[in-house]
């Protein structure tokens, strides 16, 4: 499956992410790390420390709904692997992401952003793996 | 209530930031690794962009002479700088994950806001991965303390 190349779109969107991780650092001197935010969320340590990460979490979950009465058209998601590569792709990001303490958001844009060199090594791994397993699946396996 | 409303804003911000730029839609992340297929390199703006931000931001936020945030006690940054097994070995084991799928974590969860059922599948997995890796942690760590007791 080819998709457009959108230089523009996606720079936009990269600007907005990182005013956003900045925004945030600024009010509650937080990183934003989307693995860090959701796990916890999903096990806060407090009521207060809870109630911010709600609040980050329902205004990403909001943003495609305004985009759509914005715009008039729904975002573009097109899927090209099975639901079974969902699942497993999903439960092995949720472990990887824990033992390596952040994602793309945490280490790819927060930590590579404060020069963390924890941050940079991550990022600099997932890349590597993330390129060998696509190239595994679509060229070896021919998924 | 304010420090509430600004942070569901900046969520709304990252979100749109997010779908806007193609890292929650799995056909373009996957032809961004997919060098010798498909490729579509516009993902390397979305890290640059962000990044373009955030480095001059950050150091401009920290720097700034109150020292703490403006909603907050203190900045809540990472001090370890030690490279280890268990962040290399976490990196690598994601980037299989990503690399099968096409999501990762900020990828996905402002997309949960459209109910395809690929990204529900795919966070609800997410979540899954996340309770395990945390349960085998406690073990790990509690078979580590009663070795050394």
């Amino acid at each position: 499956m080819t998709t457009e190349f959108t230089p523009f779109l996606s720079l936009f969107g990269g600007l907005l992410i990182g005013s956003s991780t900045v925004l945030l650092m600024l009010t509650l001197g937080r990183i934003l790390g989307a693995t860090g935010v959701l796990a916890g969320f999903l096990q806060p340590a407090s009521a207060s420390d809870w109630s911010w990460r709600a609040a980050l979490l329902a205004g990403m979950v909001t943003a495609p709904a305004l985009m759509t009465l914005v715009t008039g058209q729904q975002p573009t998601i097109q899927v090209p692997v099975s639901t079974l590569m969902m699942v497993l792709g999903g439960f092995i990001v949720g472990i990887g992401v824990t033992y390596g303490a952040g994602c793309t958001s945490g280490h790819g844009v927060c930590g590579m952003a404060r020069f963390s060199p924890r941050s940079i090594a991550a990022t600099v791994t997932f890349m590597i793996f993330t390129a060998i397993t696509v190239y595994v699946v679509r060229h070896v396996i021919g998924v | 209530m304010m420090r509430i409303v600004s942070t569901y804003l900046i969520g709304l911000i990252f979100g749109i930031g997010i779908m806007m730029s193609g890292m929650a839609n799995p056909a373009k992340v996957l032809n961004f690794f997919d060098v010798f297929g498909t490729w579509d390199p516009s993902l390397i703006f979305v890290m640059g962009g962000a990044i373009l931000v955030a480095a001059p931001g950050y150091w401009l936020v920290v720097a700034r002479p109150a020292g703490k945030p403006l909603m907050g006690t203190a900045f809540h940054v990472p001090q370890n700088r030690k490279l280890d097994t268990r962040l290399i070995a976490g990196s690598a084991t994601f980037g299989v994950g990503w690399g099968i799928a096409g999501f990762c974590p900020g990828g996905a969860l402002p997309a949960v806001g459209t109910l395809n059922p690929a990204v529900l599948t795919f966070t609800a997995a997410l979540i899954a991965g996340i309770f395990t890796a945390k349960a085998t942690q406690t073990l790990t760590a509690r078979r580590a303390g009663s070795a050394a007791a």
